[in-house]
């Protein structure tokens, strides 16, 4: 006796079949309405900003006219930002790492560590523009300069370096560490010629995609006072500054319709300067990945 | 006639002093040695001596606690976080686990080979001198003379001698192996603990290594773990087999295969368990 009845095993199939394909479209226009509502975007802004774009715009200060405002300050200001932030948040961020991967035995401290790195990771941006605030600004006596500032987005940025670097120093597979140490050599040394060369390619992908998120952050440099009209760019790292976000921000606050069109312009600069610095983690990432 | 059995006698009398001194000569005394990995204890009391200038092979099951002995012996063991040891492991008459003694030092005398090749992701060259730059020889020319010459002594030289720039990783496993014992050469160790090194290989490359264990004992005294009876026979002086945390006998290699003096040898090297 069959205990499996055919009929009802073809009734049902016919069934199996539709709900696998209306699956694959469900998923399918999920993935899809992200990168729509993107072109959408992406349209609009290049719509919009693409008649301002030329070397004028690139090379002059912001101004009260739209056709003659430019973004040489802004762009100046991100990068000097950039040069503070990048070397004392991978400075931090990959010494942290190694601290929590190689050195540190696990007890109180060591928790207290690794629980504190995700919550700051945790923290919304603005809490970080606060901090820098009463820390960098007032209390060191910083004031409203470019180092403030840099500080104040390491902080930021902070947590994702560590867990990149401590994720790229996971990786490496314990025979590595075990042919180092057989042949005599010091943690320092195993982790100078052995470890940071393996690390390396994914502490900087994730040092790349960090800086660009920093590189998009207004709120806390808004907390902390970075200018938004300036006709000078930065001298040094006491020097006021703006940054591309927040002039972006502040074009799209204007009344006049024409500064909306600039700010898109900007935009369209800023999204260049990130795709840019993705295209550069992902190109390290294939040229250096390593495998075992 | 009575000259011969006189010359004969002294002969034999001549072969046993020998045979006295060799046996004095041990590079490593391991006495009363347990180990525990946390709460489980994985060494039991381990008396053994390692003969200097000859192939020690250690044989047993899976799990027997082989891998951690050897691992004992350069106290890489201590990577593992949660373990334990007393009794004392003497290398040429010190205490390694005194806690004055430089692990860092031990290292240096004492090369290890892993069961599975474990090169560097760097060239060829750069592999093999590592482990002297490691402990602070920069000259280029003896870097590159210690190069050639270990990997001359690892029979890989006229393999790689062109493409020594190459990336380790695009040799093959056995050539893989080799260059690692080639690097664990260019330290001009004196013993060279070797975990199973033939175990991921083929035929060819196992022969390879086997012929060049071979050739280094004359230099380097040699402990080797192998799952391969035929290999522990063909190339061991010395046989101690393991079992359950325990060395159950040590002997010569010879007499142990022909004549184990325990059941549970015995029973093992035939095949019928383990």
């Amino acid at each position: 006796m069959n205990l499996v009845d055919k009929q009802l095993v073809q009734r049902r199939r016919k069934k199996r079949l539709f709900s696998n394909r209306i699956m694959r479209q469900i998923f399918f226009s999920a993935s899809v309405f992200g990168i729509v509502v993107l072109a959408v975007l992406l349209y609009r802004i290049f719509r919009e900003g693409l008649p301002y774009l030329d070397i004028d715009f690139l090379t002059s200060f912001a101004s009260r006219f739209p056709e003659e405002a430019g973004i040489k300050a802004a762009i100046t200001g991100s990068v000097w930002l950039m040069a503070v932030t990048a070397p004392v948040s991978v400075v931090l961020g990959v010494g942290t790492a190694i601290y929590l991967e190689e050195y540190a035995k696990e007890n109180m401290f060591t928790r207290f560590i690794r629980m504190n790195i995700s919550n700051l990771a945790g923290v919304p941006s603005v809490v970080f523009g606060l901090l820098g605030l009463t820390v960098f600004v007032r209390l060191m006596e910083m004031g409203r300069s470019i180092i403030a500032g840099g500080f104040t987005m390491s902080l930021l940025i902070l947590p994702i370096i560590v867990v990149a670097s401590q994720e790229a120093i996971r990786a490496i597979p314990n025979s590595q560490y075990e042919a180092s140490y057989a042949m005599g050599a010091t943690k320092w040394q195993t982790i100078r010629r052995v470890v940071l060369p393996a690390a390396l390619p994914g502490i900087l992908t994730g040092g790349i995609l960090a800086l660009s998120r920093a590189i998009g952050e207004t709120a806390p440099l808004l907390m902390i006072g970075a200018l938004s009209f300036i006709a000078y760019l930065p001298e040094n790292i006491w020097s006021g500054f703006t940054v591309l976000p927040i002039q972006i921000f502040n074009w799209t606050a204007r009344p006049q319709e024409e500064f909306h069109l600039v700010a898109s312009t900007g935009i369209i600069i800023l999204l260049f300067i990130l795709l840019l610095m993705n295209s550069v983690a992902v190109l390290i990432r294939h040229k250096f990945s390593k495998r075992y | 006639m009575m000259n011969t059995v006189k010359d004969n006698k002294q002969l034999s009398l001549v072969s046993l002093k020998e045979k006295v001194q060799e046996e004095t000569k041990a590079i490593y005394a391991v006495e009363k040695f347990n180990l525990w990995y946390g709460e489980n204890q994985a060494l039991y009391g381990i008396d053994m001596s390692i003969p200097m200038n000859k192939v020690t092979a250690i044989i047993g099951p899976s799990g027997c606690g082989k891998s951690t002995f050897i691992k004992a012996l350069n106290r890489m063991v201590e990577l593992v976080p949660s373990v334990r040891m007393n009794g004392t492991v003497k290398y040429d008459g010190e205490n390694i686990f005194s806690p004055k003694y430089k692990v860092e030092e031990l290292r240096t005398n004492v090369g290890m080979v892993f069961q599975h090749p474990n090169p560097f992701p760097k060239s060829i060259y750069e592999n093999v001198v590592y482990g002297p730059r490691t402990h602070g020889i920069k000259k280029k020319k003896i870097l590159e003379e210690i190069a050639e010459k270990s990997l001359k002594e690892a029979a890989l030289w006229d393999e790689v001698k062109d493409r020594l720039d190459e990336n380790a990783f695009g040799l093959s496993g056995g050539q893989q192996q080799r260059l690692c014992i080639a690097r664990c050469l260019a330290i001009e160790p004196d013993v060279i603990l070797m975990d199973e090194p033939t175990s991921a290989l083929d035929p060819v490359s196992t022969g390879k290594i086997e012929e060049l264990v071979q050739n280094l004992k004359k230099r380097y005294s040699i402990v080797i773990i192998t799952h391969n009876m035929q290999q522990a026979a063909r190339i061991s002086d010395k046989t101690a087999f393991f079992l359950n945390g325990q060395v159950v006998e040590h002997a010569d290699t010879a007499t142990l295969f022909s004549h184990p003096e325990d059941k549970r040898t015995e029973d093992y090297i035939t095949g019928r368990f383990g």
